[in-house]
């Protein structure tokens, strides 16, 4: 009851954007419709709030996103980060010694560089008096890295901070078990050659079994792929809708990759071997070649397959995050200002990966938008099935209504607008370097068609999600 | 829940011959549409697919009745004689439940072994022609399914139609009973077990259709593939006639032994797979009906069966909703009962606070909660993550910190009144007004508890059995002054915990041990006339008890019985008199306190399985030694003197108003005593054995030993006229 009247009490003084909302929402139903309502003015001029640091994003690289296995292979995290940010240092031309922090984002850490952002900025020649840190939020990691990098700003802390993240599932930690663990630590404080042996007597060879990284969540047990087949299957999305998804991501990719548009891209010459200068793991396929792939996760009638899904990926990203006026003294002619965010958490169990149907509306509300404000959605791309259940939750009253506590369905982004120089089926997904991605991919869309707002939204393990707004920079 | 499972086995029989039918067990059900004709079953075809939905009216679960057979058979009939349909998926619209078995009302209104025969071989038919099916029929099972499901591997045929037992669905793959499996679904485009129902059709259709296109063939999975050769090589061995009756032999003497000859069901199965096998499944089904029918009308089946109808009965708050629902509940005392309330809590959510006094008897306490829960996670039945969490909700303190904001106290302190007036003080001062204050006692009067109390409306008795994770009943306690919405936030505490509750009036051992005291005191007289622990053991566990009556004295706890005997004859006197209370007063002060000391009538250690005589005893029994009774001491007069006692205390409660039902007074006995389940309970047992012959009998010991024996008013009445049941 208290929180009924907290909320409505907090809805109050936006009275006027409901109704601006209620009323456009008719406009929606039809598309021809809905050119005419984007072309009506925004909601907001701008996102801009009184007293609060404009914060801006100068610019943003990544390495090209290989397909673990293939050119990085012999890397270490931290080498694909250095290859990031020197990439950024390069674009950017910062001067080294401004920066005033340094955070990037990573999921499977590797054990020897636990802080890999230290690691990789001392080895990209940044100051050694620049501190870094490693943040870890599955998923969305370089997203953490970001809105820590927009906190740190906003508070007045810093005004020049570097945030990225690297992903290197070419070489995982694999550990001993347990057991073995237990007895070679036992081992090297015993003292006595008695010790020894009756420690080493006790050893059996099942010691020798190994513990690979979980590709299961913690809490449940349950494989992603798996989560992802059961929530395509509670939104009744079929394997065909879920091939033709993927398929239009590959497509698009393609598509932007032949017209040069993917121009956060850096080249990297990977040491001992060629300089990669493009993603591989854009294949556009055909619907008749994907329908012959069996299930990946659930056998013999699951929907998930290696082809709508996105691939284990090797990666790096980076951008460079600045208080506007900072920006604007050094000269800079920043591409987009970073603006309201949101996480979001969930039941890791049935609503692992509806991160972005929670995120959303929350969001937009937050910046006083709607989704008609909005001229380019990016979207993380984890699964085809993932994605597509997410549209539907959003586009459900029902959904809205039984499990987020809302009165109304915040409505489906429009396709035209969604991800339309691919995503990370296509791209691919390096855990903790795709934030960056999807942030660079809103603001160099936004400079090149024109529009204002951009909204970024992902998922990730432990049933979290994350949004935000991206405004474009007024040319 | 006995007799469903004997039930279920049969059907389980039944069904086991759809070896070749691809088996698929749905339980879903669809909401029900104008078009609905039948009143059990409706169906559709889709593509070339025929969708059976089965959903019995006004009931939670699907009974196998005669409407529902002659229903399924004349809809299957139209499915086999269509040309459009090439196969069939069987679902239940009803979520968790496919066919519970067998309808106990169609059964119990049967009268002779013909009629049950009957019905047996109906449903018979009805099984054969689903197995002989030339269409595939695929059956989607959601959730759990008693009496359904395919069976492939005799030893694994054998073990199931035995013990009834549940399965779940992972090892109901692993054992090849099922083809494919169906996670449930969460929330999405509806409620989720909507969804999941749907989906399970969806999946069970795909099925059926890839079935009849012959693109699926059920064994090409990887684990049934292991399955079929585990198969082949067991029905190898099972063509070798020696093998064959050595298996026979072996799972005999196996039910033999966990059954005593008690329950007459699972011998009877192995008759009739017997048959089956060296006759051919014709005479095989002929036995089965005709052992099913002998089966439904035994004394043990009307039991049962009252066991199961009196067990849902008491899964019920009577009492009606509380005003205020528990939240936070708080346990006084971490010793075994206080840390077993705890477990049973938390992992319903409930908010725990675990209190003791010192720091070393809280740290047992949480340790026995976590080592509960962490036992479930090695059976698999929780994750550690659930774990983690139910353990979460446990808080272990020291203080009243937190009490002003609990529903409900219980205290499980030692059983000492001083000691229970000094916390219900302490508690009293921290509390808020609408908690409720309940004691966990087994024997001291809850008025005297709540005498001194400023609410006694708020003051209860919770009666849990130990250990309290594996026993099932709750025996609540009132008194004249507590209020109808404290015993209603009891029970809905108690069922959540998933107890079976029976609420009693108050008064010395309320219901449950003041039945046991008087037998108690006849096992220390038999004692004491010369027959020794073993044999007396033997004796009871041999009439059906699951514990023999001196290890029960051991388990009790050999003060606690003193301390209960003691409090119990004052009130009760000379009814109550028998063996010599000097017998427990002498094992006690030689530190023979039961298996909690290690040693009682018994020598119990860790680790030894086949506990030996404590040899001590004899010494103590021999100097107390009675003299036997020859005419009243043969093996069935001692079980007789036992038993009668009982039955003649729980008549007089019920008598007294102690008891407001027959049907609480067997749940009690059975659940919290261990009444032998095959007679049913006290109550049941009067109108099975007869009220007459149980009189003839305590007259018989009357006269040998006095007023113990004395029947009381309620059973001479039922005695003196025969049509008077306490079950009609």
């Amino acid at each position: 009851m208290t929180s009924l009247l907290t909320y409505t009490f907090k809805n109050l003084p936006s009275t006027s954007q409901w109704a601006l909302r209620f009323s456009m929402r008719p406009l929606s139903c039809s598309s021809q419709l809905r050119v005419a309502a984007a072309v009506q003015t925004k909601s907001k001029q701008t996102l801009a709030k009184p007293n609060i640091r404009n914060i801006v994003v100068v610019d943003g690289v990544r390495t090209p996103f290989l397909l673990s296995g293939t050119s990085y292979k012999d890397l270490m995290p931290h080498d694909l980060a250095r290859a990031a940010l020197s990439g950024l240092l390069h674009r950017t031309s910062v001067p080294k010694d401004v920066v005033d922090y340094i955070i990037l984002g990573t999921v499977i850490q590797e054990v020897k560089t636990s802080n890999v952002a230290r690691e990789a900025a001392l080895g990209a020649g940044f100051s050694d008096k620049t501190p870094a840190h490693t943040v870890t939020m599955a998923c969305i990691s370089s997203n953490q890295a970001m809105t820590t990098a927009v906190s740190l700003i906003a508070s007045g802390q810093c005004d020049v901070v570097v945030a990225g993240g690297v992903e290197l599932m070419s070489d995982v930690p694999i550990r001993h078990s347990r057991k073995m663990r237990k007895m070679m630590l036992d081992l090297s404080k015993a003292k006595t050659l008695g010790q020894r042996l009756s420690l080493i007597s006790k050893f059996r060879l099942n010691f020798l079994s190994p513990e690979l990284p979980a590709v299961a969540e913690f809490s449940t047990n349950e494989t992603m792929g798996h989560s992802a087949d059961r929530l395509a299957a509670a939104f009744a999305i079929s394997r065909l809708e879920q091939d033709e998804y993927a398929l239009r991501s590959h497509s698009l990719a393609r598509k932007a990759q032949d017209e040069g548009l993917l121009s956060d891209v850096v080249p990297f010459k990977v040491p001992g071997k060629d300089t990669v200068t493009q993603d591989n793991g854009i294949r556009p396929s055909s619907l008749e070649q994907m329908a012959k792939l069996k299930p990946a996760f659930i056998k013999p009638y699951g929907t998930v397959t290696a082809a709508n899904s996105s691939f284990l990926t090797d990666g790096a990203s980076a951008v460079l995050i600045l208080a506007e006026e900072k920006a604007l003294a050094m000269g800079y002619k920043p591409k987009a200002y970073l603006r309201d965010f949101m996480y979001v958490s969930q039941d890791p169990k049935d609503q692992l990966l509806l991160g972005p149907t929670y995120a959303t509306p929350k969001v937009l509300e937050k910046a006083g938008l709607t989704m008609n404000d909005i001229d380019a959605f990016e979207f993380h791309e984890a699964f085809s099935g993932q994605i597509l259940a997410n549209l539907k939750a959003m586009d459900s009253d029902w959904f809205a209504q039984n499990y987020m506590g809302r009165k109304a369905k915040v409505g489906s982004p429009p396709l035209e607008k969604f991800n339309i120089w691919g995503g990370s089926l296509s791209l691919g997904h390096p855990f903790g370097a795709t934030g960056c991605r999807l942030v660079m991919a809103a603001a160099n869309r936004l400079q090149k068609e024109g529009g204002q707002y951009g909204l970024v939204a992902a998922c990730a393990a432990g049933g979290q999600g994350h949004a935000m707004i991206v405004e474009a920079y007024p040319k | 829940m006995v007799a469903s499972r004997a039930v279920g086995s049969l059907s389980r029989f039944t069904r086991s011959r759809m070896l070749r039918c691809p088996g698929y067990i749905c339980r879903n059900f669809t909401k029900s549409s104008a078009l609905l004709t039948r009143t059990h079953i409706n169906y559709g075809v889709k593509g070339d697919v025929a969708v059976i939905r089965i959903n019995s009216p006004n009931s939670k679960v699907n009974t196998l009745g005669q409407e529902l057979h002659s229903e399924f058979i004349e809809v299957m009939n139209e499915v086999w004689s269509s040309n459009q349909i090439r196969s069939a998926v069987l679902i239940s619209s009803k979520p968790g439940c496919f066919i519970a078995g067998a309808d106990l009302n169609m059964l119990t209104a049967c009268t002779t072994p013909q009629e049950v025969t009957q019905i047996s071989q109906e449903a018979q038919k009805m099984f054969e022609k689903v197995e002989k099916s030339t269409k595939p029929i695929v059956a989607a099972i959601n959730g759990s399914c008693l009496g359904g499901g395919l069976e492939v591997g005799v030893p694994a045929a054998f073990d199931m139609m035995l013990t009834g037992r549940g399965i779940r669905a992972d090892r109901a793959k692993k054992m090849g009973l099922v083809d494919q499996l169906v996670e449930p679904l969460g929330p999405g485009i509806k409620p989720p077990e909507e969804r999941t129902i749907e989906y399970l059709e969806e999946v069970a259709i795909t099925f059926a259709k890839g079935l009849a296109d012959k693109k699926i063939s059920p064994k090409r999975d990887k684990g049934l593939v292991e399955t079929f050769y585990l198969t082949e090589l067991t029905s190898y061995a099972m063509s070798i006639p020696f093998v064959r009756q050595q298996i026979y032999k072996k799972v005999e003497e196996k039910v033999r032994k966990q059954t005593k000859g008690l329950y007459p069901a699972p011998l009877k199965i192995i008759d009739v797979v017997k048959t089956g096998i060296e006759q051919g499944s014709d005479a095989g089904y002929l036995s089965e009906s005709q052992k099913f029918g002998e089966l439904a009308m035994t004394k043990e089946s009307k039991a049962l069966m009252g066991l199961y109808r009196g067990q849902t009965l008491c899964k019920k708050n009577k009492f009606g909703a509380p005003q205020k629902e528990v939240k936070q509940l708080a346990i006084l005392g971490a010793g075994l009962m206080g840390a077993g309330i705890a477990q049973v809590s938390v992992d319903k959510g409930l908010q725990t606070v675990l209190k003791d006094a010192t720091l070393a008897a809280l740290g047992r306490g949480q340790q026995q909660v976590f080592k509960g829960l962490n036992d479930k996670v090695k059976k698999k039945a929780l994750t550690s993550f659930e774990r983690d969490a139910f353990f979460s909700n446990l808080t272990g303190q020291l203080d009243y910190q937190g009490f002003e904001k609990a529903d409900m106290v219980i205290e499980a302190v030692f059983e000492d009144l001083s000691l229970k007036h000094k916390v219900l003080k302490e508690v009293e001062a921290v509390i808020p007004d609408h908690c409720v204050f309940a004691s966990n006692t087994s024997a001291l009067p809850i008025n005297e508890i709540a005498a001194i109390s400023k609410r006694p409306e708020k003051v209860i008795g919770m009666h849990y059995f130990s250990p309290v994770d594996k026993m099932q009943l709750l025996e609540i306690i009132t008194t004249p002054k507590t209020s109808k919405d404290t015993t209603a936030s009891a029970v809905e505490v108690g069922l959540k915990q998933g107890k079976v509750i029976i609420v009693v009036k108050d008064g010395p051992g309320f219901y449950t041990t003041r039945c046991l005291a008087p037998m108690m005191s006849e096992v220390i007289r038999i004692l004491q006339e010369g027959v020794g622990p073993k044999k007396l053991d033997s004796l009871t566990t041999s009439f059906g008890f699951p514990v023999g009556a001196a290890t029960l004295v051991d388990e009790v706890g050999v003060d606690v019985a003193n301390h209960v005997a003691e409090n119990l004859g004052k009130a009760f006197g000379e009814r109550f008199a028998g063996g010599s209370l000097e017998v427990l007063k002498q094992m006690i002060s030689k530190g023979f306190l039961g298996r909690k000391s290690g040693k009682g009538f018994y020598i119990y250690q860790e680790g030894v399985k086949n506990k030996n005589l404590n040899s001590d005893i004899h010494s103590i029994l021999a100097g107390l030694k009675m003299p036997s009774q020859p005419d009243v001491s043969s093996d069935e007069d001692i079980q007789y003197r036992l038993v009668t006692r009982f039955v003649n205390e729980a008549v007089l409660c019920l008598q007294e108003g102690v008891l407001a039902t027959p049907t609480e007074g067997d749940i009690g006995a059975v659940f919290g005593l261990g009444f032998p389940p095959c007679l049913g309970g006290p109550f049941r047992f009067v109108d099975l054995y007869g009220a007459q012959k149980t009189v003839d009998r305590l007259r018989k010991y009357e006269a040998a030993y006095g007023r113990q024996f004395t029947p009381c008013q309620l059973l001479m009445d039922h005695a003196s006229s025969p049509n008077k049941k306490f079950y009609q």
